[in-house]
């Protein structure tokens, strides 16, 4: 703060607008009477006024029962141990809790490079037996694959989509919604062991399949056209089509699963 | 028991007794803001979602600490900015593949989202955007931090200094900084015409 023949410096002058100041009433004084000073503060005000007037995306009144519908699983599994390496528990009828389970060995699998390289050995960390790896190994690349096939679906109708004059996507949005939380769950696993490729890829699905939910039900031709630019400008759909060819050819490789059940 | 009717305190007191359920209403109740003061710290959605994500699972397994002399929502935003934080400094460290979206991508996705474009509102928002954003990615995180606590979230400086583990003095120093900082990248914008 300075006397009343100076001016009032930049500090003293967001000290005063976030009423932090001490001397705020010889600020005020001094304002009343200092043309420069209050030219100056105007012009702070004005800015800060405008760095405040960022847009900001709004979210509806669902958004809190969407947190908690990605959330709860994650809850679930929380109180004892997180994505620990207790398979046995994880297979629970969760679909979420499995989800992060197959996560793990998607990633653990990428990581041993199992899927550009086949290779006949079990995975020694992951399991002692190689019965039960290739159970698993079985159960996470149908999983997978599986996911991003759903995912596929839905950028791929977005994309077909004739444009008309407004278009319902409330459909694709609903799908889309489900599939974000699986995803995450497979990005965060991913990334949380160093596998940087395959989170890349599922960070980028992720992002679009959020776009996607948070989108309105109806879409404007303008609207669904720039949503068909940002899918196609990233090129996600044939990222996913390679990680899913992958995922497919190391399925073809492994051995069968006796009882297991097939989805395509 | 009707859960809305209660309190936030009280919510948690049920949580801790084993109504698990309990913890939507708290997550309902805060979501929204939670996710806008993430937002503002992060400056794209995906990481907001992200940070609204792990808020409510670290507040989740913190539940135990919360002391009821101060206001939920306080502690949860001081989970958030501190998520935010951690987010923050695991972009830098990683040389941030998913560093904030550029503006127009996120200005695309809050247009949608928001349903009501207009081509006015749509190009000054977009060149404002595009500065604003710019502005802000000149701020350290520290000073993005102790900015929107101050500016949106109108925390006082004792708030922000226990959010972000600062001393008054330092908070202060935080806040003058980012303004300065924004000032002089916005002032052109917000000066008189000449």
């Amino acid at each position: 703060m300075r006397d009343d023949m100076s001016h009032l410096t930049e500090e003293d002058l967001i000290a005063y607008h976030y009423a932090f100041g001490e001397n705020r009433a010889a600020a005020e004084a001094h304002l009343a009477e200092c043309a420069a000073c209050r030219a100056n503060f105007e012009v702070l005000q004005r800015t800060l006024t405008a760095a405040g007037s960022a847009p900001l995306p709004e979210r509806g009144d669902a958004y809190g029962a969407e947190v908690w519908r990605r959330l709860q699983p994650q809850l679930a599994a929380r109180p004892g141990r997180w994505l620990g390496l207790r398979w046995g528990a994880w297979i629970a009828p969760r679909p979420m809790v499995l989800a992060g389970a197959l996560a793990v060995l998607l990633v653990a699998a990428f990581f041993a490079g199992r899927f550009t390289r086949p290779v006949e050995t079990p995975v020694a960390p992951l399991t002692s037996a190689a019965t039960s790896a290739q159970v698993r190994d079985r159960i996470l690349l149908v999983a997978v694959g599986d996911h991003l096939e759903r995912s596929q679906m839905v950028l791929v109708e977005l994309v077909n989509a004739k444009p008309g004059a407004a278009l319902d996507i409330s459909a694709e949005q609903q799908r889309a919604g489900d599939l974000v939380a699986a995803s995450r769950l497979y990005r965060q696993t991913a990334e949380r062991v160093g596998e940087t490729g395959v989170a890349s890829v599922l960070d980028e699905l992720e992002r679009v399949l959020v776009e996607i939910a948070n989108s309105p039900s109806k879409v404007s031709s303008p609207q669904l056209a720039e949503l068909r630019k940002r899918i196609e400008s990233r090129g996600i759909l044939f990222k996913i089509r390679m990680v899913g060819t992958e995922v497919r050819e190391r399925e073809k490789t492994a051995q069968p699963l006796t009882g297991a059940r097939k989805t395509s | 028991m009707d859960w809305m009717e209660g309190n936030d305190a009280a919510v948690v007191a049920l949580v801790l007794g084993g109504e698990q359920d309990a913890y939507r209403v708290l997550v309902e109740r805060h979501s929204r803001a939670v996710f806008r003061l993430a937002y503002r710290m992060m400056g794209n959605e995906h990481d907001a979602e992200e940070v609204v994500q792990e808020t409510f699972l670290k507040a989740y397994r913190s539940l135990k600490k919360f002391e009821e002399r101060s206001a939920f929502s306080t502690w949860l935003y001081r989970i958030t900015s501190n998520c935010a934080l951690d987010l923050i400094r695991k972009r830098q460290r990683h040389d941030d593949k998913r560093a904030p979206q550029p503006p127009e991508e996120s200005e695309v996705v809050a247009q949608i989202a928001t349903g009501d474009p207009g081509p006015d509102r749509l190009a000054l928002s977009g060149e404002l955007g595009k500065q604003i954003y710019a502005a802000m990615r000149e701020l350290s995180p520290m000073e993005r931090a102790a900015f929107v606590l101050r500016h949106h979230q109108g925390h006082s400086i004792a708030e922000i200094g226990r959010l972000l583990s600062l001393e008054p003095s330092a908070t202060k120093n935080s806040i003058f900084r980012a303004v300065q900082k924004l000032r002089r990248a916005l002032e052109p914008l917000a000066s008189p015409a000449r």
